[in-house]
């Protein structure tokens, strides 16, 4: 444990674990949203039940983001007490709920790198990091079992559906590419072994993702243009609306507990 | 829209070695989706260890006015129960 540590620079590793539990914070956050208006009751429940994965995930990931930082932040304070600019999340979770199409297409695109991503870090050399992957790995090989079969159901539907799918893939598509591109803070991880290089991933996303858009009858866009800064907290405005309903009580009330 | 789904019926093995027991009914497009929606609904608070879904449609059961005929002819048959039996002391407890 202390290997690891000695070494990685401590900054980078916060960096890193601050990008995982945002991530999850804000697409449990949004997906949260959806809580009584689903299509259905039983998606009703199962979004329910994805966001409460993310929310799960996002204590371990900020939880050890406090305790790497060592100022005294818990996965609360770090939650609700930081300001749009220190997120670190990836500008796709922040995009708005949409419709269902939406929503779930841009589920089936993060899965997809989620489930990636958490596979290779239950090989990570800080076995903090690995054992959360290997709790975490399950839920998304869940949420992507769940997101790619929707997705396959309603691309390859009726005309109505079909036309909402591709809509939301043109939608998210230029909003992916971030989660691929290495930074200072990644190429440090990457070399102590904590994580993967972010560009290493991008083959078997691809694999999963065109396997997925080929069954649904869907067609990825073919411009590379990609939306970035999310990751080092550059956001859009959506994340300042998402923060402002989220953090509104520890703000107004710091403290208040239940 | 889910009243275009047919409704399924859903049994949940809580442990290995209980018996499937009866929990609920949701509504899903296919057998696919049902197991998948009776997790999500049914298994949130770590109940089960199988899941089965079978359509409604496809469950026949007795019919409440033939009541009297099917079930009161084993009233007062006591008999029947193996309650008359003396079990050997060496036995112990059965």
């Amino acid at each position: 444990m202390a290997t690891a540590e000695i070494a990685v620079d401590r900054a980078a590793l916060f960096e890193f674990l601050t990008r995982m539990g945002d991530n999850t914070l804000i697409l449990g956050h949004r997906v949260s949203e959806w809580c009584g208006h689903a299509p259905v009751l039983e998606e009703d429940i199962a979004l329910a039940n994805t966001a409460l994965d993310l929310i799960g995930q996002t204590q371990l990931w900020l939880g050890l983001a406090g305790e790497v930082e060592g100022k005294g932040r818990n996965a609360d304070a770090l939650a609700f007490l930081r300001d749009a600019a220190a997120f670190r999340n990836c500008l796709l979770v922040e995009r708005p709920n949409g419709d269902f199409g939406q929503t779930l297409m841009r589920q089936f695109l993060f899965d997809a790198w989620h489930h990636v991503m958490l596979t290779a870090l239950t090989k990570s050399e800080d076995p903090r990091v690995a054992e959360i992957a290997a709790k975490a790995v399950k839920e998304a090989a869940y949420h992507l079992e769940r997101s790619s079969d929707l997705v396959i159901r309603l691309g390859d539907g009726t005309d109505e559906s079909h036309a909402r799918m591709q809509r939301a893939l043109d939608d998210m598509w230029s909003y992916v590419g971030e989660l691929f591109i290495a930074d200072d803070a990644d190429r440090a991880v990457a070399e102590a072994g904590i994580a993967p290089d972010p560009a290493s991933l991008k083959p078997e996303w691809e694999a999963i993702v065109s396997e997925v858009l080929r069954e649904a009858t869907l067609k990825a866009p073919t411009s590379a243009y990609v939306h970035k800064g999310g990751r080092r907290g550059v956001h859009t405005e959506h994340l300042g609306y998402i923060l402002a309903d989220m953090q509104f009580l520890q703000r107004a009330y710091p403290g208040a507990t239940w | 829209m889910s009243s275009e789904w047919p409704l399924w019926e859903v049994f949940i093995r809580g442990q290995h070695g209980l018996n499937h027991r009866h929990v609920g009914s949701l509504h899903a497009p296919d057998a696919e989706l049902a197991i998948k929606n009776a997790r999500d609904v049914y298994t949130r608070r770590n109940e089960g260890v199988s899941i089965w879904v079978v359509k409604s449609v496809d469950i026949t059961a007795s019919s409440p006015s033939d009541k009297g005929p099917l079930f009161e002819p084993s009233n007062s048959k006591v008999y029947r129960h193996p309650t008359f039996f003396q079990i050997p002391e060496e036995v112990g407890h059965m």
